[in-house]
């Protein structure tokens, strides 16, 4: 349960990012996943789908643009 | 700021965005653009390339101000949302030509995915051949998004890279206004480029300063709901998200709407505005246009707006479908009203090779 998975989404093209965090939800089920995101788009994508599926998301600004999630289930 | 940003992220952003699209692109034709062509990121950015000199259809020539105001409309609205991140590196070269032979298939077409929506809800069913093309192109993409592909991650970059393209898009509109005359002839008498046409599609136009003020609005609401005609078939198949979807339902139901409130809808296959009728041709140019656009992640409109907010691999992507137009009309692969170009179809499945061998053999490095 406490298993955290990183996931390192910057700089990838859509829909890179939300496929990379799908799969992570997916494979994990739950507990904690952290998603590193360097665009708005990405952050709102991961965002969408993470709370459609029922996840905690938190949202961290790393500076520079980048950001990390943290989804919790 | 937080409730405005808060409404383009949720559901309602796309669905704004498509609904004045769908509203102000028939508005562009009644003041004067071609028909069914409001908006047309790929036949506008043909027209900016003719008007260039890059090609010489002298029917097809003008600094279209709609896609001029896309690129500095998203560039407002990233700087305000603080989301203007020049960045580069993902593939730059692969994506020019990825730029190049999504332009191809599109003008054997004859429309980006923008227009072949807004070909449809203007009743040219030329068009339904073209979006199921589209829809291919999209899911054989999908496909080598499954297995991995990848074109590299992208990396920030100084800023001014990020503001070279917005810079580009001020010279155009310059060339636009002044009308400068660069060429010279056998007598050394001025000619152009800059090239307007006297006839054809390209001397259709709304006014200018209309244009480009739509052209902003869009670009500045795009840029805030991430509206993509790709991402919305794309996403709906990888990731069963149907956020995009919507914004392209709303568009085309807008336009239906506004085209016969406008007394714009006329059904038929036959007599379209800048249109042909080759079933074939229309399936096979955008099958080659949706894969292209798939792998470089996201449709023409979207890369124009990416390119505002300082993504310089999606500005090759654009330099890259100027290169494109001046294959399509130089190379005789473009369609026009009478049918397909000579080369065509052969160039569509030149292009459908790369794109396959792309998509087969570009993987993300593990690093």
């Amino acid at each position: 349960m406490n298993d955290v998975t990183i996931v390192d989404a910057r700089g990838l093209s859509c829909p890179a990012p939300a496929v990379a965090a799908k799969k992570a939800m997916k494979t994990q089920g739950s507990g904690r996943i952290e998603v590193l995101v360097d665009s708005g788009t990405a952050q709102d994508n991961v965002t969408r789908l993470a709370e459609g599926a029922g996840w905690k998301v938190t949202a961290e600004d790393l500076g520079g643009g980048g950001c990390k999630l943290t989804l919790e289930k | 700021m937080t409730g405005l940003k808060g409404f383009f992220s949720s559901r309602w952003g796309p669905i704004a965005t498509g609904v004045v699209v769908g509203v102000l692109a028939p508005i562009l034709v009644k003041l004067g653009n071609p028909g069914n062509m409001g908006i047309c990121a790929a036949c506008f950015t043909r027209d900016i390339a003719g008007a260039l000199g890059l090609h010489r259809a002298g029917v097809v020539q003008y600094i279209r101000p709609e896609i001029i105001g896309f690129v500095l409309g998203a560039l407002v609205a990233s700087l305000a949302a603080r989301e203007f991140r020049p960045r580069t590196g993902s593939s730059p070269f692969i994506r020019f030509f990825l730029g190049m032979f999504a332009m191809i298939g599109a003008l054997v077409f004859l429309g980006c995915p923008w227009r072949a929506y807004l070909r449809l809800s203007g009743g040219d069913w030329n068009a339904i051949p073209g979006i199921a093309g589209l829809v291919v192109g999209v899911l054989i993409g999908v496909v080598f998004l499954k297995m991995g592909f990848s074109l590299g991650r992208n990396r920030p970059a100084p800023k001014a890279l990020g503001w070279a393209m917005p810079l580009l898009m001020v010279v155009f509109l310059a060339f636009l206004i002044f009308a400068p005359q660069f060429g010279r002839d056998a007598e050394g008498a001025a000619t152009g480029p800059i090239f307007f046409s006297a006839k054809g599609p390209g001397a259709m136009y709304a006014p200018l300063l209309f244009s480009l003020a739509v052209g902003l609005l869009i670009g500045i609401l795009a840029q805030r709901s991430r509206f993509c005609t790709i991402g919305a078939i794309r996403d709906l198949a990888i990731l069963r998200d149907a956020y995009l979807f919507w914004g392209v339902v709303a568009l085309i139901v807008a336009a239906a709407i506004t085209n016969l409130a406008l007394g714009q809808f006329k059904p038929g296959f036959a007599d379209q505005p800048v249109a042909h009728t080759n079933t074939l041709w229309n399936f096979g140019g955008m099958v080659l246009a949706g894969l292209a656009f798939t792998l470089a992640g996201g449709c023409p409109g979207r890369q124009l707006f990416l390119s505002g907010e300082g993504d310089a691999d999606a500005a090759v992507f654009v330099l890259g479908m100027l290169g494109g137009a001046f294959v399509a009309h130089t190379y005789s692969t473009a369609s026009s009203p009478a049918g397909v170009g000579a080369f065509g179809p052969i160039m569509v499945v030149v292009g459908l090779v790369f794109c396959l061998v792309v998509g087969l053999t570009m993987r993300e490095r593990r690093t």
